[in-house]
């Protein structure tokens, strides 16, 4: 293979390409996937765990699902370390402006502060691009419940329903086929459900392989982030037939 | 001597200066308008330091703008109220401002109000405030006079009466004033009460 143009990152190709960055997006392709599903009342991310093995103690609060801050979550695919470095920038990113004007960072701006960081590495030279996407799901007094997708190249953009990780391309087609205008959060969870049970490797979808989170407006007005408990998920899981109550018990 | 102040009524906030511009005992101008239209719905009164009133308010402005340039949406009235306390309290303790401010807005589904920021960055949000001497007399009349909602009409009389206190009881009463008000339809100039020609 050619190692004329892919060492670095800040040189494009005679094809106008810049394979460090493609290759980043190739690695977000073999890590566990994520799908945001925007509904009228709220968002909803559905996270895949890769179990890698039998012996790895899962973690008891989320891997692919992160708080930023209480109006805006954000699901992972990709390099986790990466990807805690950016989540740290962007949680200071929103308290130093909630520091400076005393209300909650609108959603689009948080995610631009990020995919500016994200682009500052896919240019300056001798680093390499965070190889991670992210889903951006929050809610602010402009524009109401918004989904983002981010990628490692730097761009972002807006989505009513977008799949990051492997097999995003099926996940996507499949989203674009069954998404309906205005569906309520309990929809949207059936669907982001059905979709990862098909796109997934794993034949049997349980509990311990998922992660839920939803943001929503409690009836105060205040923004709600919460993720689902492992019961709750099965219990979702047998209701939308994606698994046998048997299978379950065997 | 300086008089500044505002106040919120039905729908609107308004606020009234003076417009002398006063060195010692001379004044150099007596058409300095010292109430800024920040942005489309905001105003911003300022009292304080000549200098330091222009080199902060247009700072304040330019970074205002520059928020709504970058973000395509306009910083809220209280949002602009914490920003502008922000700045002034980080240059507190450097190369302090003398600067006292009103600033009045007018947001969409919250409504006029309006924030009082003195120079060593206290802020407040108020229904009626003022600043410099003539707030002995203005504060004292909005006290007597002031109701919530108050309607244009009742309001501007109020400013009236407050010009006519200073005017008759301040030793050192500026001859000139301004009245910008914001409301929906967004911040301007209302009118002047001059009792000295200002060419």
């Amino acid at each position: 293979m050619s190692r004329r143009y892919d060492s670095r990152t800040t040189i494009f190709s005679p094809e106008g390409r810049l394979y460090q960055v493609e290759y980043a997006m190739e690695a977000i392709g073999n890590a566990g996937s994520a799908i945001g599903i925007l509904a009228t009342d709220g968002v909803v991310l559905v996270g895949e765990k890769k179990v890698t093995s039998k012996l790895l103690q899962t973690s008891k609060s989320t891997e692919k699902m992160y708080k930023v801050d209480d109006h805006l979550a954000c699901a992972v695919a990709g390099i986790m370390s990466d990807a805690n470095i950016l989540i740290n920038t962007a949680r200071v990113q929103a308290q130093r402006y909630t520091f400076a004007y005393q209300e909650p960072m609108p959603v689009e701006q948080l995610v631009q502060s990020l995919c500016d960081t994200k682009q500052g590495y896919t240019q300056f030279g001798g680093l390499r691009p965070f190889g991670v996407s992210f889903l951006f799901a929050g809610w602010d007094s402009n524009f109401g419940f918004q989904l983002y997708m981010s990628d490692p190249s730097g761009n972002y953009s807006g989505w009513k329903a977008a799949a990051i990780g492997a097999n995003n391309q099926a996940a996507q087609s499949m989203l674009k086929q069954d998404y309906k205008e205005d569906v309520g959060r309990e929809e949207a969870v059936q669907l982001a459900l059905k979709v990862l049970s098909k796109t997934m490797d794993s034949t049997s979808l349980t509990a311990d392989k998922l992660e839920l989170a939803e943001i929503f407006l409690l009836p105060s007005g205040e923004v709600k982030y919460q993720v689902c408990s492992s019961e709750g998920l099965t219990k979702l899981l047998v209701k939308s037939g994606v698994t046998q109550p048997s299978t379950e018990s065997a | 001597m300086e008089c500044i102040f505002g106040l919120v009524g039905d729908g609107f906030a308004l606020i009234a200066a003076d417009s002398s511009a006063v060195h010692s005992i001379l004044v150099h101008k007596s058409n300095e308008d010292k109430v800024l239209v920040l942005d489309s719905h905001k105003l911003l009164g300022v009292s304080g330091e000549a200098g330091d009133r222009v080199q902060f308010i247009e700072y304040i402005q330019k970074n205002v703008h520059l928020y709504q340039f970058r973000n395509g949406i306009p910083l809220n009235t209280a949002a602009a109220a914490n920003f502008t306390r922000g700045e002034l309290a980080t240059a507190l303790r450097k190369n302090p401002y003398f600067v006292n401010i009103l600033l009045a807005g007018y947001d969409k589904g919250i409504g006029p109000s309006l924030y009082y920021i003195d120079y060593i960055a206290t802020l407040h949000k108020i229904d009626k405030g003022a600043f410099g001497y003539g707030s002995y007399f203005s504060l004292a009349m909005m006290d007597r006079y002031f109701r919530s909602g108050m309607s244009l009409e009742e309001a501007i009389d109020l400013v009236d009466k407050c010009i006519m206190e200073i005017r008759s009881r301040l030793f050192v009463a500026p001859p000139n004033f301004v009245i910008k008000i914001v409301d929906q339809n967004g911040a301007r100039e209302y009118a002047w009460r001059e009792s000295i020609s200002s060419d």
